[in-house]
C-alpha cells in the first residue's frame, strides 16, 4: 500500500510579511530501542532523529527528536512570508532512510 | 505495583472501585460521545485535522479507494465514486443486516464483503493497516452525522443478544459491560475516565496502542480487562455488541477516527 510518509497543512498562498502557520505529522513508529518483542528480542531503536524545513534555500525550523517522542511525531511552527519559494521537508531516522516532501508558497 | 491498564493483570484497581461503588448507582442515563470524557488535551487532538494520527489512516483509504484489485480490477471508486457523496451517513447506520446472506455486518465485514462479492478480492485480516484504512475512510464520511441503526425485522435477534450480553456479568472480576459504562460513567478507572462504551469514534488512535484500531480491539481490551473470554475479531459476540451499542448511543454522533488514551 502506497503510504504518505507525512500529511502537512499549510496556505498556498500568503501575503508579503503575512506569519504562515505550518502543521505537519509524520508517520513513523518511533521504536524506542527499550522494547522486546514476543520471543523476548529487543527491538532496535528506530526513530526520527532530526527534521529540518527549508523556504527557498533557508533553514527555517530545525526539530532533534528524542526517544520518548510518540510514535508519528506532530510538529506546528511558524514562518514570514517572504517571497514566492519552496519549502522542503527533510527528515531522517536510525535506519538512514532520507525522507523529503516539498510544498510551494506563492507570496502575493 | 506497576499497574499497566488492560494487560494480562486486567483492570488494575478495578475490585477497589467496585467495592466503594457498590451498591450500583443509579447513573446519568444520558449517552454521550466518547471525547465527552476525555481530556481537554486529547479532545484538541482528536479535533485537529493534522495533529490526528488517525488521519493518517483516513489519507491512506482515500489512495486505497481509488485502487483497482482483484480479479475484477474494480476499485470501490469504480462502483461507490466519490465516496464523499456516496458513503455520507453510511457509518451511522451500521452494523446492519445484509440482505443477501442474513448476516450483520459491521463497516469491516461490509468492506471485506465488497473484496470478496464485488471485486474478486481476499478479504482483509482486521488490524491490517489496509482494513484500518478503508474502514477509517468511510467512517470519517459520516463524521458529524447521527449514529441510527436498525434493531427491527431481521435485526431485532442480533439487538437482543447483544442487549443480553451488554448486561451479563462475565470474567473472574464477574462485571457486566453495563457496571462499568453505565453504573459507572464519568468516574475514574486508574488512568482512565470511564465513558459511555459508544463505538461512533471508531476506528480510534489510541495512544496506548500507538497506532489506530478496531472497535473489536477496544471490545477484547475490555473483556481482557475483566479477565474474561475475548471473542475473535468480527466474531457473533463482538457483532451483536456492537448493534446494542450503536442502539444505546442512538443521536450521538460519528467522530472517527477519535484519539482515546
Ligand atoms: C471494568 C470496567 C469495564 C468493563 C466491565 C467494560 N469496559 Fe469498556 N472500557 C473501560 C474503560 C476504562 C475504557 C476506556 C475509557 C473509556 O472510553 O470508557 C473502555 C472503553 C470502551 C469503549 C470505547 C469507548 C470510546 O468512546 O472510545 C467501548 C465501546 C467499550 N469500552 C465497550 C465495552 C463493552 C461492550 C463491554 C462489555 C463487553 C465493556 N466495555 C466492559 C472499562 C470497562
Ligand atoms: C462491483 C461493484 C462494487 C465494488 C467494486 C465495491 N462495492 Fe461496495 N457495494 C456494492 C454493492 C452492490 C453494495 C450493496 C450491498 C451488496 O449488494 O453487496 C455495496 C455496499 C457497500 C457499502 C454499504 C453501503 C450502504 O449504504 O450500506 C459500503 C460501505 C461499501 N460498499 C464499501 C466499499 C468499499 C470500501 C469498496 C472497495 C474496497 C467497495 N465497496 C467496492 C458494490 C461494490
Amino acid at each position: 500500500m502506497a503510504r504518505a510518509p507525512v500529511r502537512i497543512s499549510m496556505p498556498d498562498e500568503a501575503k508579503k510579511g503575512e506569519i504562515v502557520d505550518i502543521k505537519a505529522i509524520l508517520r513513523h513508529p518511533m521504536e524506542t530501542g527499550y522494547r522486546v518483542d514476543n520471543v523476548g528480542k529487543k527491538i532496535p531503536r528506530n526513530i526520527v532523529t532530526d527534521m529540518t524545513v527549508t523556504y527557498g534555500g533557508v533553514e527555517v525550523m530545525r526539530w532533534k527528536l528524542q526517544p520518548g517522542v510518540a510514535a508519528n511525531p506532530f510538529i506546528g511552527f511558524s514562518t514570514v512570508a517572504i517571497e514566492t519559494g519552496e519549502l522542503v521537508f527533510t527528515w531522517t531516522d536510525d535506519t538512514g532512510q532520507v525522507f523529503r516532501e516539498s510544498r510551494m508558497l506563492t507570496v502575493t | 505495583m506497576q499497574c499497566s491498564r488492560f494487560l494480562v493483570s486486567g483492570f488494575c484497581g478495578v475490585a477497589g472501585l467496585m467495592g466503594v461503588l457498590l451498591p450500583v448507582l443509579a447513573a446519568d442515563q444520558t449517552v454521550r460521545p466518547g471525547s465527552f470524557y476525555m481530556s481537554k488535551n486529547l479532545q484538541a487532538l482528536q479535533a485537529d485535522d493534522i495533529a490526528n494520527p488517525g488521519m493518517l489512516w483516513v489519507s491512506d483509504g482515500e489512495s486505497l479507494w481509488k485502487q483497482p484489485v482483484g480479479r475484477t480490477q474494480k476499485s470501490c471508486a469504480s462502483c461507490h465514486d466519490a465516496a464523499d457523496v456516496t458513503m455520507k451517513g453510511v457509518a451511522a447506520r451500521y452494523p446492519a443486516v445484509d440482505a443477501e446472506s442474513g448476516e450483520l455486518f459491521n463497516l469491516e465485514k461490509r468492506i471485506n464483503t465488497c473484496r470478496t462479492r464485488h471485486q474478486g478480492a481476499e478479504a482483509l485480516a482486521y488490524e491490517t493497516d489496509e482494513l484500518l484504512a478503508l474502514t477509517a475512510y468511510v467512517a470519517h464520511q459520516s463524521r458529524g452525522e447521527r449514529v441510527k441503526v436498525h434493531i427491527d425485522g431481521p435485526a431485532a435477534p442480533f439487538y437482543e443478544a447483544g442487549r443480553k450480553r451488554f448486561y451479563t456479568r462475565v470474567g473472574q472480576l464477574n462485571l457486566s459491560c453495563a457496571q462499568c459504562h453505565e453504573a459507572n460513567a464519568g468516574r475514574r478507572l486508574r488512568g482512565d475516565t470511564i465513558s459511555d462504551g459508544v463505538g461512533s469514534g471508531w476506528p480510534a488512535y489510541r495512544l496506548e496502542w500507538q497506532t489506530l484500531g478496531s472497535l473489536h480491539r477496544r471490545l477484547r481490551a475490555c473483556s481482557l480487562g475483566v479477565r474474561a473470554r475475548q471473542f475473535d475479531f468480527g466474531s457473533p459476540e463482538y457483532l451483536s455488541l456492537e448493534l446494542y451499542l450503536a442502539k444505546r448511543a442512538e443521536g450521538v454522533r460519528v467522530e472517527a477516527p477519535a484519539v482515546r488514551r
